[in-house]
């Protein structure tokens, strides 16, 4: 993975830019010790590291707002941080860079069931901003699997999506405002409770900008009555073909299921050994997850089971009470975990038309005996945002090489049968150089202008999602 | 002018000479730009309906009664249920997708299922050089680069000129009920509307007008009429249900403002906190069509009350002054927002030339 070299001279400034930071912010929210630095050097996506050359934890906006304005005089990168659970590099620094974590803005600010909104400080984490109204029998929609870690403010960063987006939509639906300061020190208010945009709809561009465009440091966010229940179904079929036409048929029948997510055999079988949650053997599974009162459960499920019989399943199986409702998505929430226990992994994200499915499954599978590498297919099947799991040994020579050539691959497959490179996880570092691939020069040019006229010198989060040869000469300035 | 391709649109823009006004049908258009017409229209066309994705890809210029139509014979829709103004605003013309875009026009069912920009999934745009640029996709999920799908829903054509768009639909429900609460004033009828989208319930539709509230849920039938029952008994008061067309004839009306179409006075578009919905109003002394549970107001009053409504308002939301002497007149905006605005502006379109003078 190519980065950018550092900038020598910010670097030689390190105890200058360092002391002035000290002097806009209270003592212990400066890190620049070596040792404590070492806690920033990558995400999620491990892979690749780099120590920062300093770590701010500001409280309030206005100290963001200080530490940017310090930045921007010094012309210093700054890498916004959530909870540093990016699976593409999101947050992972360069040597030139300060880190900005948000984990010391976590507080709730305001909660109004009436209006249906909360209004949040962007380092608190995403399930416990459902915890924060589940008493008033309200919860946030989006749900990506780390939500038990990661920020709102790298959910919106990353416009996060999650298992249930299927009705619920993904980070971009669910936000209403955002309080933003800008590379400059400049805060700006983009939205409001009320959702409705004044104007240009500014908080659409910000919201997915991967932490290039400002900092997020609190959010409205619409909050939605809790459903009375859900209930999921196990759906196995004899082969992943059977399995797509099934999903297909299902949202062709009008049925609107919270979630339809997919496990191939690998998966399946990785899964069984690792957590016994009780799945058939077989190729490929649906799990199936409904919402309302128990009639209404009822009713979609018996739809969805006449649908999937026509299917000839191998099994369906409906969760009679709770604790069937959990070993059911045991499985489903363990598949990483369980592949993980096979080897190192990389998780890839694209997305493709649901009509697709059942081909690029194939093709994948015949891509894994081109490269001599195990691949396993987890995925939010209800909207065509697919996650191959390629399995590869990190401490085998080449082996990273070949998984990233194999993954590249699958990307690209992705885009030519009309989808996209990635669906949840965004671009970051990891898929940066394959933007091309999806968007001429001419298409990435009209993004990396939006960028200019919020960072004009381009020092948020520099080297992330465009190709480091397309925002050369952007960076460079 | 009224190209039919892509490239002879990018063309004529690149070429052009001085400002265009650029329109799809000019239904809903509000604003004061001049310039040469470009019209939109002849791009028009289906270039993939696929039913069992629930995904449409059209030409901007495509009228939008013919798309609505196409999707019906499928039994899907357009979830965001893109109101028409004609009426309202006293037009003639053919409603197009890229209008709708460009206005990011949504009804009702906003509070359930989002706006116009919520369903959007991929735009093909010429920029104000004549550049062609695509974002987004087929795709339900995408978070591929900078989001300009939604910067370009709403830009009313002041950023770019829309040449396709695609859209995520929505399957028919199979059945829908409308709960007419009367009896109410409007703080109690209001508050019946927060009520019910605060329920469990799945409300797709909460308004008020005519001194009636009304709350709507769809979906399959045994769970219409459940949720229908449940939600009788939680707001009180004198309710009657209505099924089917009768239902569906109401929200038509609610979302195409039909109560002031034709009726003199000023009409305004206010977005704002639904609990102050009420005392809005009242102090403006006006009559309104509540929609979003109180979050959206239109507002047919005496000429002049803009001040009185910014007053009242206060930083509580927006209003947007739709029709009448002086207007349209978008809400002012932050000068930190002007900043970034114009900024896009000028790297989106240099010369100006886009509807210029369009959302103030």
């Amino acid at each position: 993975m190519d980065m950018p070299l550092p900038n020598a001279g910010v670097i030689a400034r390190k105890d200058r830019i360092v002391a002035r930071l000290r002097a806009a912010l209270p003592g212990d929210a400066v890190i620049s010790a070596p040792e404590a630095l070492r806690v920033y050097e990558c995400d999620a996506l491990s892979a690749y590291r780099c120590p920062p050359l300093a770590a701010v934890l500001p409280r309030t906006t206005e100290e963001v707002s200080a530490v940017l304005r310090t930045c921007w005089e010094e012309g210093v990168p700054v890498v916004p941080r959530g909870s540093g659970t990016s699976l593409t590099g999101g947050a992972m620094p360069t040597a030139d860079a300060v880190i900005l974590g948000l984990a010391r803005m976590s507080r709730v600010l305001e909660t109004d069931v009436e209006n249906r909104f909360i209004r949040v400080e962007a380092g608190r984490t995403n399930l416990s901003v459902s915890g924060a109204v589940e008493e008033l029998g309200f919860f946030y929609a989006p749900d990506p699997s780390s939500q038990l870690a990661c920020a709102i403010g790298g959910n919106i960063a990353m416009n996060s999506g999650g298992a249930h987006c299927l009705k619920y939509g993904v980070t971009t639906n669910n936000l209403l405002g955002v309080r933003l300061v800008q590379m400059d020190g400049t805060v700006v208010t983009l939205g409001g409770p009320w959702g409705e945009p004044s104007g240009l709809d500014l908080l659409g561009v910000v919201c997915g900008s991967e932490g290039q465009l400002g900092v997020v440091t609190e959010a409205w966010l619409r909050i939605l009555p809790k459903p009375e229940g859900a209930r999921p179904a196990l759906v196995g079929f004899t082969s992943n073909e059977v399995a797509g036409a099934c999903v297909a048929d299902i949202i062709r029948a009008g049925i609107l299921p919270v979630a339809i997510e997919f496990m191939d055999r690998p998966c399946i079988r990785a899964t069984e050994a690792f957590a016994k949650a009780g799945y058939p053997d077989c190729e490929a599974l649906l799990i199936i997850e409904v919402e309302g009162a128990e009639a209404e459960i009822d009713e979609q499920l018996a739809r969805i089971r006449a649908i999937a019989m026509a299917h000839d399943p191998v099994e369906f199986r409906e969760a009679a009470n709770a604790a069937e409702a959990g070993r059911i998505w045991l499985g489903r929430k363990s598949a990483f975990g369980a592949m993980g226990q096979l080897g190192d992994y990389m998780c890839l994200d694209g997305t493709i038309p649901v009509s697709a499915l059942s081909f690029v499954l194939k093709r994948i599978g015949e891509m894994s005996r081109d490269f001599g590498l195990d691949v396993g297919n987890v995925f939010h099947a209800g909207d065509g945002n697919m996650h191959p799991l390629i399995l590869y040994n990190a401490n085998k020579p080449g082996d990273l090489e070949r998984c990233e050539a194999f993954g590249a691959e699958i990307l690209k497959l992705c885009v030519e049968v009309g989808g996209c490179l990635t669906g949840e996880h965004g671009v970051g570092i990891e898929k940066r150089d394959l933007m091309s691939v999806q968007f001429t020069p001419a298409d990435l040019e009209a993004q990396m202008r939006v960028k200019d006229v919020f960072d004009p010198k381009w020092l948020l989060n520099p080297a992330k999602v465009f190709p480091l040869g397309s925002s050369a000469e952007r960076r460079a300035e | 002018m009224r190209p039919s391709t892509e490239a002879e649109l990018a063309e004529a823009v690149a070429g052009a000479s001085g400002p265009l006004l650029v329109r799809g049908g000019g239904t809903r258009m509000l604003g004061l730009a001049l310039g040469e017409v470009l019209e939109t229209g002849g791009l028009s066309g289906v270039s993939l309906y696929e039913p069992a994705a629930l995904t449409l890809v059209v030409g901007a210029g495509t009228p939008l009664a013919e798309v609505e139509a196409l999707l019906a014979g499928e039994r899907q829709r357009l979830a965001f249920e893109p109101p028409d103004l004609r009426g309202l605003l006293g037009r003639d013309g053919v409603s197009t997708l890229g209008g709708v875009v460009a206005a990011n026009a949504s009804g009702s069912r906003r509070v359930q299922a989002g706006a116009c920009r919520d369903a959007l999934i991929g735009v093909r745009f010429v920029d104000g050089t004549g550049q062609v640029v695509k974002n987004g996709g087929r795709v339900m999920k995408n978070v591929t680069g900078y989001d300009l799908v939604k910067l370009m829903a709403g830009s009313r054509g002041v950023l770019c000129v829309m040449t396709e768009v695609s859209f995520k639909l929505q399957a028919l429900p199979e059945a829908e009920a409308t709960l007419i609460v009367e009896g109410l004033g409007d703080e109690d009828g209001l508050s019946a509307l927060r009520q019910a989208l605060g329920s469990p319930f799945d409300i797709s539709g909460a308004a008020r007008y005519s001194g009636r509230s009304l709350i709507r849920v769809e979906g399959m039938a045994g769970s219409v009429s459940y949720r229908a029952r449940r939600l009788r008994d939680l707001v009180g008061g004198e309710v009657a249900v209505v099924e089917g067309v009768a239902s569906a004839a109401l929200w038509r009306e609610v979302r195409d403002v039909t109560p002031f179409a034709g009726r003199a006075g000023d009409v305004w578009r206010i977005a704002t906190l639904p609990t102050v919905a009420a005392e809005v109003v009242a102090q403006v002394e006006g009559e309104a069509i509540w929609d979003w549970g109180g979050g959206l107001i239109w507002l047919l009053c005496e000429p002049g009350r803009g001040p009185d409504l910014a007053a009242v308002l206060a930083g509580r939301g927006h209003a947007t002054f739709v029709r009448g002497e002086g207007g349209p007149i978008f809400p002012p905006e932050a000068p930190e927002v002007v900043a970034l605005v114009a900024g896009l502006k000028a790297q989106f379109d240099p010369r100006g030339i886009l509807n210029r003078g369009m959302m103030g």
